[in-house]
């Protein structure tokens, strides 16, 4: 249980965190916001998915994808796969040459449903899919890449010339993927609308919950020996090797947990807003989704969702009334992040929430001292424990100093 | 030299032969034979350039040799891989202090720990009370105790190599390379590290490269001189100090 308190939640400090995301996005978001404001959130909230990602994967990995489009394609793909079949059921399709097959197929002269269509019209199947294709296709890259000790720069242009191509690929073979349009008018998951706003709701929800569990899964990860090692081959990747780890095997690991994680949420977002293009695979969004984590702090699972929510909210806000400005507006934002603030929002929280603790500190021994005061006039016969300096002292002490030296370090989590 | 009666190389914990390593026509190590006993720390020497921290790329598999055999143990070498050498009991120490200076001196020490070295094996790893014991006893031996808490980065030039001799006797290695282990340190730290290398040389072997003279005599069992890749000596202190073309590529200068 202590285990768990330290590890999942990271401490007091890593709770409280949590908690007051939790209330952001659960409580405060869905009371302050429309249906339709909250379902840009939601949207926002898939990109998050993809920065949190990008924080086991180069904040703690070292590893610069430019290319995370690729997964959360991959994983939106494969939902939209199965909502597309869902709604191209012979009926209201029989105005088609081919009944029962997707619309853009129909245009594109397609007669049959494609084979590697086929199993998704299953939901199991097209669940497990969702992670399966994009960590196989993550799998491949990395241990293509990493076995040869392709890194850096060298494996970001690599990423992104795959994002480019896998771009390239969806939008020429239109027949079977839809296009540059993508695959659109998607309507029930399983019978169930998605389009209603009570759906929509329910998803939000959905999706936020999701998004948590792969913070927890995150903090589960780099809270024991894997986050150090991490850690220690960002630094001195030699020194890992000669100490017995095969590292090629760690950076495959951790690609692909990125690429999971990325297709959830690229899952979340074709169920929330109701299509799935390749303007979402390509280049573009993956640098935009590793600006996210850089502005939000790439070693903070935590701040890479401030970062891609305010970022968000940053780009809408500005591309409705100056639409050309605000693509300079990002890129001088990231230039700013990486050359002034490399930890990111949540490394400026850091050093803020320090000064912060020293003010708060001489108010709270005042508080402290006057509970003193007070404490003896309201002893009503029963020995008040906390009200005794000394024990108080000893208390302190014990927590100070008394603490194992492996439990002191223990404590340090990532936030 | 190269024919070497097998039932005497099973005494050996390492030997090399006809060991070479060409970079573009270059050779680096020249048909080179190394034997290194059980408990022996053997000291090799050499002028810039002769080979010597090639030799232990060689070794460790950082480099791969284009002729000849590294037999450790009863283990082919050369046929490994980086981390399959390490796990077979080679330990290596880099020439510029190599530690994890985002860690702190406990966490590099429990990073070094020989346990949950696979990907899964990593997740499932716990601090458990022989993994502390362990780094204690091994922060004591490289005197780090007093700093377990503290980032790496924070320590001194000589405690950070400390600190690296500490991560490999974490691994218990049973042949230990150490590049230069001395470079930069001060005349106390030296004489520590001295004391150090010969108290843990028990049970295991060690190559050292090193400069400084005064600390080889300190602590050499036998020492190698390495030339233009190829060995020019071999034998104790004294002998090769005595020799004439030691003197003259070496120690004369």
């Amino acid at each position: 249980m202590k285990a768990i308190y330290s590890n999942l939640l990271g401490g007091k400090s890593g709770a409280v965190g949590l908690a007051l995301l939790a209330v952001l996005i659960l409580v405060i978001l869905p009371l302050s916001l429309d249906i339709f404001r909250l379902n840009l959130v939601g949207k926002y909230l898939s990109y998050a998915f993809v920065a949190v990602g990008l924080v086991l994967l180069w904040g703690y990995g070292g590893i610069l994808s430019l290319g995370q489009g690729i997964f959360f394609g991959l994983g939106g793909y494969c939902m939209a796969m199965f909502l597309k079949l869902e709604a191209s059921d012979p009926v209201s399709t029989k105005i088609q040459t081919t009944p029962g097959i997707p619309d853009f197929m129909d245009w594109n002269q397609i007669t049959a449903l494609p084979a590697f269509w086929e199993p998704f019209k299953s939901l199991p199947f097209t669940m497990v899919a969702i992670i399966v294709v994009p960590v196989l296709f993550a799998f491949i890259i990395g241990a293509a890449m990493f076995k040869r000790r392709v890194g850096g720069v060298y494996f970001a242009i690599i990423t992104q010339a795959i994002a480019l191509i896998l771009t390239i690929l969806i939008i020429g073979q239109q027949g079977y993927t839809g296009g540059v349009n993508g695959i659109t008018d998607l309507r029930t998951l399983d019978g169930w609308d998605i389009r209603t706003d009570s759906a929509k709701y329910i998803l939000y929800y959905f999706s936020a919950f999701l998004l948590f569990g792969c913070i927890l899964l995150g903090r589960f990860i780099l809270s024991g020996k894997l986050g150090m090692l991490l850690l220690a081959m960002r630094d001195k990747e030699e020194r890992v090797r000669f100490s017995g780890y095969d590292v090629s095997s760690f950076k495959i690991f951790v690609f692909c947990v990125a690429a999971a994680i990325s297709a959830l949420g690229g899952a979340m977002f074709t169920l929330q807003v109701g299509f799935m293009s390749p303007s979402f695979v390509g280049i573009v969004p993956s640098i935009e989704m590793v600006i996210f984590t850089a502005v939000g702090g790439r070693m903070s699972l935590l701040g890479a969702v401030y970062g891609a929510l305010l970022v968000n909210f940053g780009k809408s806000m500005f591309s409705e009334t100056f639409p050309q400005l605000w693509l300079l507006l990002m890129g001088g934002m990231f230039i700013a992040v990486v050359m002034y603030f490399p930890n990111g929002l949540a490394g400026l929280y850091q050093q803020y929430g320090a000064r912060l603790d020293k003010l708060w500190q001489p108010l709270a021994r005042r508080l402290a001292k006057r509970n003193k005061v007070v404490a003896p006039s309201q002893a009503d016969g029963s020995p008040q424990l906390v009200a005794t300096p000394v024990i108080r002292k000893l208390a302190e002490k014990a927590v100070v100093t008394d603490e194992p030296v492996h439990e002191a370090i223990r404590t340090r989590r990532p936030a | 030299m190269n024919a070497v009666n097998p039932s005497v190389k099973k005494d050996f914990i390492l030997s090399v032969e006809d060991l070479t390593v060409s970079f573009d026509g270059f050779k680096a190590v020249d048909s080179l034979n190394l034997y290194v006993d059980k408990d022996e720390l053997r000291v090799v020497i050499g002028p810039n350039g002769a080979g010597k921290t090639t030799l232990l790329d060689l070794i460790c598999g950082k480099t791969k040799a284009t002729t000849g055999t590294i037999q450790f143990k009863d283990k082919e070498l050369t046929k490994l891989s980086e981390h399959e050498i390490v796990r077979a009991g080679v330990g290596r120490k880099f020439q510029t202090p190599s530690i994890y200076e985002n860690l702190t001196v406990f966490q590099n020490l429990e990073v070094s720990f020989p346990r949950g070295r696979g990907v899964f094996g990593c997740l499932s790893f716990r601090r458990t009370p022989d993994v502390i014991e362990r780094i204690h006893q091994v922060a004591e031996e490289i005197q780090l105790e007093e700093h377990l808490e503290m980032d790496a980065a924070l320590l001194s030039h000589g405690q950070k190599q400390w600190l690296e001799i500490g991560m490999l006797l974490m691994q218990e290695p049973e042949l230990l390379m150490l590049d230069e282990p001395v470079a930069g340190m001060s005349v106390k730290e030296r004489e520590q590290t001295a004391a150090l290398l010969n108290r843990i040389c028990k049970g295991r072997s060690e190559i050292v490269i090193e400069h400084d003279m005064e600390f080889v005599k300190s602590i050499a069992h036998k020492v190698t001189v390495l030339h233009q890749g190829k060995i020019l000596a071999e034998g104790s202190m004294a002998h090769v100090q005595a020799d004439e073309r030691v003197i003259e590529v070496y120690l004369g200068h």
